[in-house]
């Protein structure tokens, strides 16, 4: 009939947790290349200026970046460059883009987009002001000046 | 019928995955935020117009050199005193409601704001008085327009008008009294060299913004018990509020904020 247990102290033998490294390499391995699909690369260094007055888009979809910086592989030169999406540009190609990438929001968004310019600190102003010009002609006249945030100049730390 | 119980599954190590994945994505997303100092571009100019020039008076000139040294109006500056120096212009004249003890404050180093010895305030910029019995007047005369216009276009226009003086109405009732305004043409010109560092630009930029920041503070902390920031947040979430749609408008009213960046000049510049 009944079979019986010698106490209650033999339990079930503890499961195999060798293969629970795996699963979680399995799991890095897929963010890591999802990820990488999403964010655009980074081809030039920029270290931004600190600002206190900083304003947040909320509605991230509207933002559409313009890098400039020194590039970060050396090879391409050591005079700061503009980065579109993945791209090497130059200030030429910026009315185009803007263009191309105005279509990419739906039509009641268009007027919204804002462009964030993402400037290295050390750039000089000519290759900003120039890119603000083209900006200008293609009627992107929304504008953030990307920066990171400190106290307000003669406030208390 | 006995039937094999099933082991439970030993989930200790649940932690240690989601605290991988967790430092995973701490690592991986980029955490600069997009926040930045916003600013709206000019439209472009046609090369054929000629851009009416401001009064002198009525703008604070800020030019940077491409040492990254600045000039304010006529004056060298360090960036530090950047802010107090282009709040005194915003509130040169500011009598009225709009007392704030301005005295012989430095404006740029070599000028000193000017006191008219009979009235007490200051010659420059000439703020404009805005006063009750004037905007009422203004607003009949536009209603009356506005019921004789005949065309659509007139129409549009007439209400327009309307509009920006009934402003001006509710931003009196709403501060308890006549305002003074800066005029159409007072800003706030910043001039920038090819050479100056793109830093040095944005702490003038942030410098200006926060002087027009801190004033809009100060007079919507006296009247409505909230921050001009706090107003505006505020009204982010909730667009429907009149009232506070208003207090920002009033608040705008005394300080517009009008900071133009001049159109970019050719090659190095000595200055």
């Amino acid at each position: 009939m009944g079979k019986f247990r010698k106490g209650n102290k033999r339990g079930m033998g503890a499961i195999s947790t060798a293969s629970l490294p795996d699963i979680v390499f399995m799991l890095l391995f897929f963010f890591m290349v999802a990820t990488v699909l999403r964010t655009e690369e980074e081809k030039v260094r920029v270290i931004r200026p600190e600002a206190s007055e900083l304003y947040k888009i909320e509605k991230k979809h509207l933002i559409r970046y313009i890098n400039i910086g020194v590039p970060m592989d050396k090879r391409y030169g050591t005079e700061p460059v503009i980065q579109l999406n993945d791209a090497f540009s130059s200030l030429s190609d910026i009315q185009e883009w803007i263009a191309k990438e105005r279509l990419t929001l739906a039509e009641a968004e268009q007027s919204k987009m804002w462009v964030s310019l993402k400037v290295d600190q050390e750039t000089k102003m000519g290759i900003v002001t120039g890119a603000k010009q083209e900006l200008r002609k293609a009627s992107a006249l929304k504008v953030l000046y990307s920066a990171a945030s400190r106290k307000r100049t003669g406030e208390a730390e | 019928m006995a039937r094999r119980e099933l082991a439970e599954i030993n989930a200790g190590s649940m932690a240690d995955i989601a605290f991988l994945l967790l430092i995973f994505w701490l690592v991986t997303t980029t955490i600069d935020s997009d926040e930045g100092i916003k600013r709206q571009l000019p439209p472009p100019v046609p090369p054929d117009i000629d851009v009416p020039q401001a009064k002198e008076q009525n703008v604070f000139n800020v030019k940077v050199n491409f040492l990254d040294q600045l000039l304010v109006e006529g004056g060298p500056l360090d960036i530090e005193d950047l802010k107090n120096s282009a709040k005194s212009f915003l509130i040169a004249t500011g009598d009225g409601i709009m007392s704030h003890p301005v005295g012989r404050e430095v404006v740029g180093r070599n000028r000193e704001i000017e006191i008219d010895s009979e009235t007490g305030n200051a010659k420059f910029p000439e703020r404009l008085w805005v006063r009750k019995a004037d905007v009422k007047m203004r607003i009949a005369e536009y209603e009356a327009f506005l019921a004789a216009a005949d065309t659509e276009n007139k129409k549009k226009n007439y209400t327009k008008v309307l509009d920006s003086w009934k402003e001006k109405l509710t931003t009196i009732e709403l501060l308890g009294g006549d305002y003074k305004e800066l005029p159409p043409s007072a800003l706030i010109s910043m001039q920038n060299d090819n050479n100056t560092t793109y830093n040095t630009y944005l702490q003038v930029q942030n410098e200006l913004q926060t002087a027009v920041n801190e004033l809009r503070d100060e007079l919507a902390l006296e009247k409505f018990g909230r921050t001009y920031k706090e107003l505006e947040d505020l009204y982010d979430r909730n667009a429907d509020d009149i009232d506070l749609l208003n207090q920002i408008t009033a608040v705008r009213s005394v300080y517009p904020q009008r900071i133009s960046e001049a159109e970019p000049r050719e090659g190095s510049s000595y200055y």
